[in-house]
């Protein structure tokens, strides 16, 4: 399983195993890392669980779909490297990533 | 109570012996009595994706199922919400009052005009509000009466929801009446006698237009742009050139999503709480359970029964063919007590795992703007009455709104000891 590093917006960070073929929010959520709230339970229909990506992991992670952009255009503080982590599937590629979150999800 | 699907007396309710095709959930009397939720069950149970071909709203659909609703909600490329086309409710205004919003528009006009306004809820500027909801929280819960009885929702609910949207609104405070008188106008059955016609309702809404107005223009000319939302309307490139019934829709829109659905979850949560003595003491023991209380408080509400939309094409949703033009409803009341989405969904728990899978705050583009401030402020609320009333005595039973759109409360009376 990769470690992957989520780093709250107060700079705390957390490093936890994310399971092959979930998605990040899951890993977030699975392992308790406080300020993912995904409420909608990763339909890509609410914004809250918005990470951003550190620039050097973009290419891994993948493009934004459609379907995302829309709904992170509601997002507060959106960032060309803004996701929402329901939307990345774990690989092993992902191994050592690192994202930060907003202030708040909403 | 708690572990009830329904009420008792309801066993035996006509929504089991009805044949399907008679099924009419949206009748505004069944909300009132609480007497919808047996309905639901029904459907969800045996035909989720249920047409009803005529009732007092027409023909429509209902969407009864959590995971059809999320499906329905967050495709908004099928599902309209625009006014011409009837916009957000089940109730089809005549065209000549439908009133476009940025809540009953599509996008890409839909996302210029709510960005315009949602940054007033971003999470820097709920930080900022903050203290003034705990000092206003403060202030009206000392002031209330002890030891003889009184209407919650009056001096509690619809105080403090009004004396927020002032505050947003940037609206004279000692005015702020109004804007409940004008949040329940705009949302009023005809038949509950609140107003008596359409054209009573419009002739009350005009005057809240001018009384807008005015503030706009003053707000608009002012040297300083302040951090309210008339202000910020009034200087957005997408909205500082509505029309006037524009401005009045966005107008309706703020105030109804900003007054009538924290009101009921106020009242709502402190019902389903003498309803569930063994939650109470649960909270009482262990206050900082309120961060998953407030949303399970908002999904037993559900402060706002369905969202409509329009289909644009022929589309199936769980096996049933929605036509082009047709009216679907969204009950949100039925997809929070969904078994297969949600955990013994009839109980009000206040430590739920994930409390915050529900369908109140809807899903997708139109997903609610002021759900974190909404929650910020049941969160004030119950940490303040945690710390000055051991007890809320509720005496009888609420009385409910006429409305099969807004799941409100209009009386819920309390005694607090002396």
């Amino acid at each position: 399983m990769p470690k992957v590093t989520f780093i709250e917006h107060n700079g705390t960070a957390h490093t936890v195993d994310a399971e092959l073929g979930k998605s990040l929010m899951e890993a977030a959520v699975g392992n308790a890392v406080p300020g993912i709230d995904a409420d909608c339970g990763g339909a890509c229909a609410c914004a809250t669980c918005h990470v951003f990506v550190e620039p050097e992991w973009e290419a891994k992670t993948g493009a934004r779909t459609e379907a995302e952009s829309a709904m992170l255009n509601f997002a507060a503080e959106v960032k060309p490297n803004s996701r929402l982590s329901c939307q990345i599937p774990v690989t092993e590629a992902l191994e050592g990533l690192v994202v930060r979150m907003p202030e708040g999800q909403h | 109570m708690n572990d009830a699907p329904f009420p008792t007396g309801q066993l035996d309710s006509e929504a089991f012996s009805l044949p399907l095709e008679k099924l009419d959930p949206g009748r505004p009397i069944l909300f009132k009595n609480q007497e919808h939720y047996p309905y639901f069950a029904r459907l969800r149970a045996e035909d989720p994706v249920h047409y009803t071909a005529d009732s007092q709203f027409g023909p429509y659909w209902s969407i009864t199922r959590y995971n059809d609703i999320m499906a329905v909600d967050s495709n908004n490329k099928v599902f309209s919400s625009a006014a011409e086309l009837g916009g957000i409710t089940i109730r089809d205004r005549r065209p000549e009052v439908r009133r476009e919003s940025f809540i009953a528009m599509d996008a890409p006009r839909h996302d210029e005009q709510r960005k315009a306004v949602s940054p007033i809820v971003a999470p820097q500027n709920l930080a900022m509000m903050e203290v003034g909801i705990r000092e206003r929280t403060v202030k009206v819960l000392e002031s209330l009466p002890r030891g003889e009885m009184f209407n919650w929702v009056e001096k509690v609910s619809i105080e403090l929801t009004t004396q927020m949207l002032a505050t947003l609104f940037d609206f004279p405070f000692e005015d702020r009446r109004k804007l409940t008188y004008w949040s329940d106008v705009a949302t009023a059955d005809l038949a509950a006698g609140l107003v008596k016609s359409e054209e009573e309702r419009e002739e009350i809404l005009a005057d809240c237009l001018t009384y807008f107005t005015r503030l706009w223009n003053e707000r608009l000319n002012a040297d300083v742009i302040k951090p309210d939302l008339i202000s910020m309307m009034a200087h957005a490139e997408a909205t500082r050139h509505m029309n006037p019934d524009q401005f009045l829709g966005n107008l309706i829109l703020l105030i109804v999503g900003g007054n009538d659905t924290t009101r009921n979850s106020m009242s709502g949560g402190l019902w389903a709480l003498s309803q569930n003595p063994d939650q109470y003491q649960k909270l009482v023991d262990n206050p900082s359970l309120i961060d998953s209380m407030v949303p399970e408080i908002i999904r037993y509400q559900t402060p706002l029964s369905h969202m409509r939309r329009t289909a644009l094409e022929d589309h199936e949703v769980g096996g049933k063919l929605i036509k082009k033009g047709d009216k679907v409803v969204m009950w949100y009341c039925s997809g929070n007590r969904d078994d297969s989405a949600i955990e013994n969904p009839n109980a009000f728990i206040i430590d739920r795992k994930r409390p915050r899978q529900h369908l109140s705050f809807g899903f997708g583009i139109h997903r609610c703007v002021g759900n974190r401030l909404a929650e910020m402020q049941l969160k004030i609320l119950w940490e303040e009455i945690l710390k000055r009333f051991p007890k809320i005595e509720v005496h009888g039973t609420p009385k409910r709104v006429l409305s099969s759109f807004v799941h409100g409360i209009e009386e819920l009376n309390v005694v607090i000891p002396a």
